[in-house]
């Protein structure tokens, strides 16, 4: 008979309308900005610099290497290497990027930079209500801006930072192995 | 805007099906590229006779992005995020298909969990990407918004199963040459049980409130239709050409991956009208779910990655390779031509959506205009890809 496919229809639009009420798997809608919905470990959004300790300066992991800037696929990272040394986590007197700059406007939160990244010191943050005023300078994150604790990638990421941290703390201790045994090499050879 | 063009006694007209016939000049109209039903930023210009489809000249190009030529200027690793931004419906599919082609290109062996896990990934995209083309579909029928809203309910927890696994909801980049990125959280294959077993219920409802609708009937039947010669002639791929009744599954005829090890069965249609086009994908998502559900009896764990494979100054060795795959709208191949650098010399895309559009006007005339954007959505196009 005509028109029993549209009754069918309709039944279906009612039984969505009545279980919106009362069945969990129709009430999807999350009022935003009251209510959030939580986000998954994994969310990526743009890149930050994870520092350890106090000091971002001094705690800053990166060496400077321009890995990231040279594969970052719509190049919008910018690192200029310092004149002098800095100490590592481990100890080493390292290079430091005297500016560091991501472009969020072009960033495209591939994580590459991440991936390619040798020394777990750039991460993806999760901060995601970044709209600005200004499109050029104020979407231009500079190394200040970029640089936040290790504790905060502990909140936004525990697995990760906590294996980060397992990974960190395993090289420097190799690293001071390696020095004490070569300090106690050296004496014995003179 | 619209302008006059030369007279209809100067063109040969195909009978015409409804109302009768006004004697005069046809009538051009441009549609889009803002128009809502062109999903995207795709123009028309439709030649009328009255109501009546004379001519039909689609003009795209709006959104193109240079992605081969990008492609050519970045390593093979940078333009894995690209493939994303084809067809930002079915981001895991073109990240399979770019992944499988420089993997020929350069023989890498995908170790076993990650090619079950990228049938996983492939069957979940065809499902949220089949359920969102039937509720836009039905949206340009002018069941406004309803069908949609529930397609992408169900679209919406497939997406969230993306983001938890990948990071991103759409742009997933997730696939590496060799591989994947990252093995699954802990309690994603449960989740993904959950939704895969509670999808059915999805489809019941689709198919009680649209298949058997008496206005979806008269609207689609015998609108559209595509012959099978012209298909295969057009190089038609997909459920598109499968709808009109040619068995050319490229899961089937290539095996690529682990599908030779799953048992599913290939719809075809019969017509190769626009109700056609509709059903075949309501057809295949059941068979994706029979998929998924035997990917996830056979999964086991282990490595999620080739660890040979280098991630950083990757160079093939010199050659040329075409990696194609089942994508949810056809064929999706990607050719690479690498003369040992480390960006490839030739990079082309094969976008099953802008070679499904190019029958569009022998689809559209005869037909009304009302009838051309439900052609239109039939055929499944995201502009992302068709411009690149």
């Amino acid at each position: 008979m005509i028109g029993t496919g549209i009754l069918k229809g309709m039944a279906v639009t009612a039984r969505n309308f009545v279980g919106s009420y009362f069945d969990e798997e129709r009430l999807t809608t999350v009022q935003y900005p009251e209510e959030r919905s939580p986000l998954p470990e994994n969310y990526r959004n743009f890149p930050f610099l994870p520092y350890d300790g106090e000091d971002p300066h001094a705690g800053l992991r990166c060496v400077a290497c321009k890995i990231c800037e040279k594969e970052c696929p719509p190049q919008c990272i910018y690192i200029v290497k310092s004149d002098d040394k800095k100490p590592d986590y481990m100890g080493k007197p390292q290079f430091y990027p005297k500016v560091f700059d991501i472009d969020i406007s072009v960033c495209m939160s591939c994580q590459i930079c991440v991936e390619v990244c040798p020394f777990e010191a750039i991460k993806m943050d999760k901060e995601f209500e970044l709209s600005k005023r200004e499109r050029f300078d104020q979407l231009l994150l500079r190394k200040e801006d970029l640089a936040k604790p290790n504790d905060y990638y502990h909140k936004i990421c525990p697995t990760d930072a906590t294996d980060v941290d397992a990974k960190l703390a395993a090289a420097a201790e190799a690293a001071a192995k390696k020095k004490a045994a070569t300090a106690a090499r050296a004496p014995a050879k003179d | 805007m619209s302008t006059t063009v030369e007279t209809l006694e100067a063109m040969e007209r195909p009978p015409v099906t409804m109302g009768s016939r006004l004697e005069g000049e046809l009538l051009e109209v441009s549609m889009g590229p803002q128009h809502p039903s062109t999903h995207g930023v795709f123009r028309m210009n439709v030649a009328l006779e009255g109501e009546i489809v004379r001519r039909l000249k689609p003009v795209f190009g709006y959104l193109h992005r240079n992605h081969e030529k990008i492609g050519e200027n970045t390593s093979y690793l940078g333009s894995m995020p690209y493939t994303d931004r084809l067809d930002y419906f079915c981001s895991m599919t073109n990240n399979w298909a770019y992944a499988l082609s420089v993997e020929k290109l350069a023989g890498i062996e995908v170790p076993e969990r990650a090619e079950y896990l990228r049938i996983i990934l492939a069957e979940l995209t065809r499902l949220q990407n089949h359920a969102s083309l039937l509720g836009f579909l039905l949206n340009d029928m002018g069941a406004w918004g309803t069908p949609l809203m529930y397609a992408f309910r169900e679209r919406e927890k497939i997406l969230d199963l993306f983001e938890s696994l990948s990071g991103s909801r759409m742009m997933c980049d997730y696939m590496r040459f060799g591989g994947c990125r990252c093995d699954t959280p802990p309690g994603w294959m449960e989740q993904a049980k959950k939704i895969v077993d509670r999808f059915p219920r999805f489809i019941d409802e689709l198919e009680q409130l649209v298949v058997g609708n008496e206005v979806v009937i008269g609207r689609t039947q015998n609108v559209g239709v595509l012959s099978p010669e012209l298909a295969i002639n057009a190089g038609i791929t997909g459920p598109m050409l499968r709808a009109c009744g040619v068995n050319y599954d490229i899961r089937k005829v290539d095996g690529y991956g682990f599908y030779p090890r799953f048992k599913f069965r290939v719809p075809l249609g019969d017509h190769g009208d626009t109700y056609d086009r509709l059903m075949i994908r309501v057809l295949e998502m059941p068979e994706s779910l029979s998929i998924l559900q035997q990917a996830f009896a056979q999964i086991k764990p282990g490595p999620i990655v080739n660890p040979k494979v280098k991630l950083r100054a990757f160079r093939p060795p010199v050659g040329e390779a075409y990696g194609r795959i089942e994508g949810p709208k056809g064929e999706l191949g990607f050719y690479l031509i690498s003369d040992g650098g480390p960006n490839p010399y030739r990079y082309r895309v094969r976008p099953p959506s802008f070679i499904n559009l190019t029958v569009l006007e022998d689809l559209c005339l005869g037909h009304t205009v009302a009838d051309v954007m439900v052609i239109l959505g039939s055929i499944d196009i995201v502009m992302g890809e068709v411009d690149r």
